[in-house]
């Protein structure tokens, strides 16, 4: 399989040269391919969330090498990172964070706006698409206000994956849904994975959720502990 | 489709949409502080020129006279004299006055010059007579500095021959009109024959009785100057430069040249305060104005933060982001802008309708100046822009994982 993220030796040091250094990633190694489903699991404080900002070029590593694509991701400078989170990476957060001013379709259609290089014809038919994909075609001219958290959800789904992406970033995606409609995100996330091949990485504390994925990798004190597939 | 528009104008507009409360009142703010602009600006200029207008309307901007006579002490080396009494001045030419006139019409900035015999004098008819100010003038070239026609309530300004032209108030003191005779009586007892070909009122009720206009020939004959000219009168194209081209000419002729800067001090101190006034004026409603659309900027960019955090993520540069607010600070100026032009004009037409001159006339016109309507809306889009620019520029520096997190 082609890998999509490689992590060497990353390290995370937070308050460098204060007092309160704190180093909350010490050395992680990691591999994740086209296709791959992955669950990203640890109790509160292991550093999940940081790993995911720096997978998501949210955040710099403070050490270690980060390919996107074979691509070394530490000499970019930030305009080229800028445009490389947003053509490759699609993110899902625990609280959907759709832009309230906007309606549905625009909200999936945000990513090609950025992007500028997107015909809006062309950003609007791929993003009715995604929302028919998503069961929310009907929903396109609502606002966020007006549909439920599930579907706020699946907007915010289908958004991430308006570039089509090579990678999902979701952080808790199903956290703030009854377990009827974390079902049915998870669900979605499955087929969106297996239909456009890409790698997905969510973390979640819900163990079942967790058990369901391909590949569950646990992180602790900053480390990573035993993967299982 | 608003979807058709560049990131940073769909995401501004939609912000402007979103906090319409916010965006009107700011609107609204703009607009007043853009109309107060223009409409003090112009009702200022319009005032002072109509000050300038009536107060130099009837006189000339340079006025060149003979040098004052002064005593010549002549005392032994190393003695000095305890009173030196200052010298009585009589009616004296210009000397080489037709060179001195010459000199000035080709001096830069200068637009006309007219000679002109100035004495005391009296005016009689039957048993009334009045102290008058003989003046001798080419009415040609005085028209050139004082619009006479303008002032003319009857009859025409013809100096020629024996005629004269005499205020309304001495009329009125001698009973006199258009057509009527009247002696013109020199100090010395010389006097001569005048027909009133015409009477005006030049606005100034001390003037009306003093002035009386002939042809320098008649002034000169009765003045006992022949051939004399005792004053040059001058226009000049920049009204506040003139007293730059008197010192000039001064240095130049040797004669003593007041321009209305100096005789009407005063009056120049009074158009200086009142510009002083309104460019204050003008000052703190800019920095009202900057501070309003900063302030709601500021709050703009805290309320959006998880936003722009989202926007981030999903791709969008600083530098896109700060578009985004520095548009916002741009349309506040040019919508502001617009709204202001058109609130100052009626604000304009309003007062024109309501004020009026003594004479009925209009007071302020009811006419916007190009230039003061295009420097109050470069002015609002310039503020607008540089009170977006300290929100814009930390709405682009927000670290999208902090922003996210809030």
């Amino acid at each position: 399989m082609d890998t999509i993220v490689e992590l060497k030796q990353i390290r995370k040091r937070y308050g460098e040269g204060t007092p309160v250094e704190a180093e909350v990633l010490h050395g992680i190694d990691l591999k994740i391919s086209g296709g791959e489903f992955a669950a990203l699991t640890g109790p509160s404080g292991s550093g999940k969330s940081t790993l995911l900002n720096i997978i998501g070029l949210l955040e710099r590593a403070s050490g270690g090498q980060l390919l996107i694509d074979g691509r070394d991701t530490a000499d970019l400078d930030d305009a080229t990172i800028t445009t490389l989170r947003g053509r490759s990476i699609g993110f899902i957060f625990q609280f959907h964070h759709l832009l309230p001013g906007f309606t549905a379709l625009e909200n999936v259609m945000m990513p090609s706006i950025i992007d500028a290089n997107w015909p809006t014809a062309k950003a609007q038919d791929q993003a009715l698409r995604l929302l028919d994909q998503v069961g929310l075609k009907d929903a396109a001219y609502k606002r966020p206000a007006q549909l439920s958290g599930g579907m706020q959800q699946r907007v915010a789904i289908a958004r991430a994956l308006s570039l089509s992406p090579r990678l999902i970033l979701a952080d808790e995606p199903t956290g703030n849904l009854d377990s009827h409609s974390a079902n049915d995100i998870f669900e979605l996330l499955q087929a969106v994975n297996q239909q456009q091949h890409s790698a997905c990485l969510i973390v979640t504390h819900d163990a079942r959720l967790a058990a369901r994925c391909q590949r569950q990798i646990q992180i602790e004190d900053g480390q990573l502990l035993a993967q299982t597939s | 489709m608003a979807l058709r528009l560049p990131f940073a104008a769909l995401v501004c507009l939609r912000y402007l949409r979103e906090g319409r409360m916010q965006t009107v009142l700011i609107l609204a703010g703009v607009t007043g502080g853009v109309a107060v602009i223009i409409f003090l600006t112009t009702l200022i200029s319009q005032l002072q020129a109509s000050i300038i207008d009536r107060t130099l309307g009837s006189q000339a901007h340079i006025v060149l006279k003979p040098p004052l006579l002064a005593n010549r002490t002549l005392l032994p080396p190393g003695s000095t004299a305890a009173i030196v009494q200052p010298r009585a001045q009589r009616l004296r030419s210009i000397d080489q006055w037709e060179a001195v006139a010459q000199l000035a019409s080709q001096t830069n900035g200068v637009l006309a010059v007219s000679p002109k015999l100035s004495g005391a004098a009296f005016a009689a008819r039957a048993d009334a007579s009045q102290a008058i100010t003989l003046l001798g003038v080419d009415a040609q070239a005085y028209q050139r500095i004082v619009q006479m026609p303008k002032y003319l309530r009857l009859g025409r300004f013809d100096v020629s021959g024996a005629n004269a032209v005499i205020g309304v108030e001495l009329a009125k003191d001698l009973g006199v009109t258009v057509g009527d005779k009247l002696r013109l009586i020199a100090m010395d007892g010389r006097n001569d024959l005048a027909t009133i070909a015409g009477i005006f009122d030049i606005g100034n009720r001390d003037l009306n009785k003093r002035w009386v206009y002939t042809s320098i020939k008649l002034a000169q004959s009765l003045l006992d100057l022949p051939g004399g000219i005792t004053e040059i009168d001058l226009r000049v194209m920049d009204l506040f430069q003139a007293e730059t081209t008197a010192r000039q000419l001064a240095a130049q002729t040797g004669l003593v040249a007041d321009s209305w800067m100096q005789t009407n001090a005063q009056l120049l101190t009074a158009l200086n305060s009142q510009s002083m006034s309104n460019n204050l004026i003008r000052f703190f409603v800019t920095v009202i104005v900057a501070v309003g659309i900063a302030s709601v900027l500021v709050v703009s960019v805290v309320q959006k933060q998880k936003e722009i955090g989202i926007l981030r993520a999903m791709g969008a540069s600083p530098r896109r982001i700060m578009a985004v607010f520095l548009l916002q600070g741009g349309i506040y100026g040019g919508v502001g802008s617009a709204l202001g032009v058109g609130l100052s004009l009626a604000l304009l037409q309003f007062f024109s309708r309501i004020t009026r001159n003594a004479d009925g006339s209009l007071l302020v016109s009811p006419e916007l100046d190009l230039s003061v309507v295009l420097g109050a809306c470069a002015l609002a889009l310039l503020v607008g822009l540089l009170a977006a620019a300290l929100p814009a520029r930390r709405a682009a520096r927000l670290d999208p994982v902090q922003a996210i997190r809030v």
